[in-house]
């Protein structure tokens, strides 16, 4: 077995990992992460719905006691353990592995899925040039574009959504298969700015609108006594929790790939806050909108509907194209913006199932994300590329977000912070190597409020699917589809958490020491095959891998 | 607009872009620590890693 050394340390067990090239790569590709569909087409309708300009300061809350400290939560793991999410789990604690697994297999779902939306957006990119839905751009998306068949399992492909989303599938492969600095970052540094920029010039097109001032009227206006109702704060704390791409291994892998000595804490308010400047960005650009399309049709902007989610997107956008001046370019602009916005997410996304792969497995990224890749895209064409596509993407969604990443991020608050302990370990990682301090209230945020808020959120979403259902949808198929999406993701993680190591990652020394003081030789080095495992928890220390 | 409206919509801009800005500005300051213990040196490629084989 050949083996690579690092500077003077002799031969090492642990390939040496892949790296950002600086501060600035990583921040751009988190930021590429976080800003994806749910900035476009979900923040402006929440916001809208729950309070208005009101919802600003429950928004806020939620951003400043939950999205960042969960946010530098997964920081502290993934850069201190420096691996994928299985490893820098099962480097805190061995049997944490089928957490990282949990993550894993979440990610791995939602790909599956989200290469389909990316795939409606390119498609209707290229009809918003000959305005191709006509007059009915609802039944054109689901009869002529999707030809949405009842909730069922069909395999009548639609070549229309097929062939975009092979083409996705293709070029998300070959960036993976370039790497982290090559192909992610890169990737990222290409179509972050880029979809910056068409979605300003589009923003600025929005604000010239006939009834602009309408709609940005119906967003802002305050609805003070909203912050009485429960269910807004709980509105509040889902949003910023599904835009930041916390708690389900993005920002653990992607925080692995800085070096050790780098800043965390302020790189990650720099990717929190312009995550948030690009919501607020939206949801101008897209209440402008949609104050044009009331204006055009003689009604008040809150007796429109579809203003959120796919239909906001994909029936009434392609509405408002439609009926303005220059439509063509503004729909290219938008459809642009969502696919890229979509892309960038998507390959986060893949990112974490990639690496956890090739620690595990011993895979290049190369030969994980082919493998990887040719595997997911033939699950993705046969399940979402057929009639049924819609219905098992809305479902699929529904369970891996709400009920997925939501109780990834209770067990991880509750295994690591209240189980394990390492609250104070982490913390000190943090602050020994980042320019902004965190005090105790960070523990506190993390260890107490993160999980009652978002246990509150599981158990009223699981007890809801149970007694109400989802959609209207039959029993047996929420139960496939839904539950079933759960299972798998259970099943796959506990799999995969007993296989065997290719090369075991336990010989690994956490830098710095903790606590303090007590240096380690050889800490912050990966160790030699014979090195010191003084900071494994008793009863890891020594043990083979599995 | 009303002018509650505008109020909020400044308001929203001006604390969450103003956030940005501020994080941006702190981190242009002081972009690292310069006090970091010592060890921690890299165990990283920059780059693709060198071809290893089972032989």
């Amino acid at each position: 077995m050949a083996t690579t050394g690092t500077a003077g340390t002799g031969p090492t067990t642990q390939k040496p990992r892949e790296e950002w090239t600086g501060q600035v790569g990583f921040i751009i590709a988190a930021i590429g992460s976080a800003v994806g569909l749910g900035n476009i087409w979900r923040f402006p309708g929440v916001a809208y719905e729950n309070g208005g300009g009101a919802f600003l300061v429950p928004y806020l809350v939620a951003l400043l006691t939950a999205g960042i400290p969960i946010l530098f939560l997964d920081y502290a793991i993934g850069h201190r353990f420096r691996g994928s999410a299985p490893t820098a789990f099962r480097r805190i604690r061995t049997w944490l592995e089928s957490l990282g697994w949990f993550q894993v297999m979440i990610c791995f779902v939602i790909a599956l899925y989200y290469t389909a939306v990316i795939a409606w957006a390119v498609s209707f990119f290229v009809f918003s040039f000959d305005l191709r839905w006509g007059d009915d751009p609802a039944g054109f998306f689901t009869g002529d574009y999707l030809q949405l068949a009842d909730p069922g399992v069909s395999l009548e492909f639609v070549p229309s959504v097929l062939v975009p989303l092979v083409a996705v599938w293709v070029v998300t492969i070959a960036v993976l298969a370039a790497g982290v600095a090559r192909g992610v970052q890169r990737a990222n540094m290409v179509f972050l700015p880029l979809l910056v920029v068409a979605f300003l010039v589009l923003v600025v097109r929005s604000l010239f609108l006939e009834g602009a001032a309408d709609g940005l009227n119906a967003l802002f206006t305050p609805d003070w006594a909203a912050l009485g109702d429960a269910n807004v704060w709980i509105a509040a704390y889902s949003q910023i929790f599904f835009s930041l791409s916390i708690a389900f291994g993005i920002m653990i892998t992607y925080a692995s790939y800085r070096k050790r000595r780098a800043n965390l804490t302020t790189p990650g308010l720099v990717v929190a806050f312009s995550n948030s400047s690009f919501e607020i960005l939206a949801g101008i650009g897209v209440f402008a909108t949609l104050g044009f399309l009331a204006h055009e049709q003689g009604v008040g902007v809150g007796e429109l509907e579809g203003i959120s989610g796919p239909i906001l997107s994909f029936v009434t956008f392609p509405a408002i194209v439609s009926q303005m001046p220059g439509g063509p370019f503004f729909g290219a602009l938008f459809f642009g913006s969502l696919a890229m916005a979509g892309f960038t997410s998507l390959l986060s996304i893949l990112q974490v199932v990639s690496a956890g792969f090739q620690e595990k497995f011993g895979w290049s990224p190369r030969q994980a994300s082919v493998r990887l890749g040719v595997v997911s895209a033939v699950i993705s064409v046969a399940l979402f590329s057929t009639t049924t596509g819609l219905i098992a993407l809305d479902t699929a969604d529904q369970w891996a977000n709400n009920i997925g990443i939501v109780a990834s991020a209770v067990l991880m608050s509750v295994l690591v912070l209240w189980v394990l302990r390492r609250g104070p370990e982490l913390r000190y990682h943090l602050n020994t190597v980042s320019t902004f301090r965190l005090g105790a209230w960070w523990q506190v945020l993390v260890a107490v409020l993160a999980p009652l808020v978002l246990g509150y959120m599981l158990v009223s979403r699981v007890v809801t699917l149970l007694v109400d259902g989802y959609e209207g949808y039959p029993g047996w198929y929420l139960a496939l589809v839904g539950w079933g999406t759960v299972a798998f993701v259970v099943v796959a993680a506990l799999v995969l958490a007993a296989l065997r190591w290719r090369r075991s990652p336990d010989d690994f020394v956490p830098w710095p020491p903790f606590p303090p003081g007590e240096a380690v030789q050889g800490a912050g080095r990966t160790p030699s095959a014979g090195g010191s495992a003084a900071r494994r928890p008793a009863g890891t220390a020594g043990e083979e891998a599995r | 607009m009303s002018a509650e409206a505008v109020i909020l919509l400044v308001l929203s801009i001006v604390v969450v872009w103003g956030g940005l800005l501020a994080a941006i500005l702190r981190l242009r300051a002081r972009p690292e620590r310069t006090d970091l213990p010592s060890g921690g040196e890299d165990d990283h490629r920059e780059d693709v890693a060198p071809v290893e084989r089972d032989t």
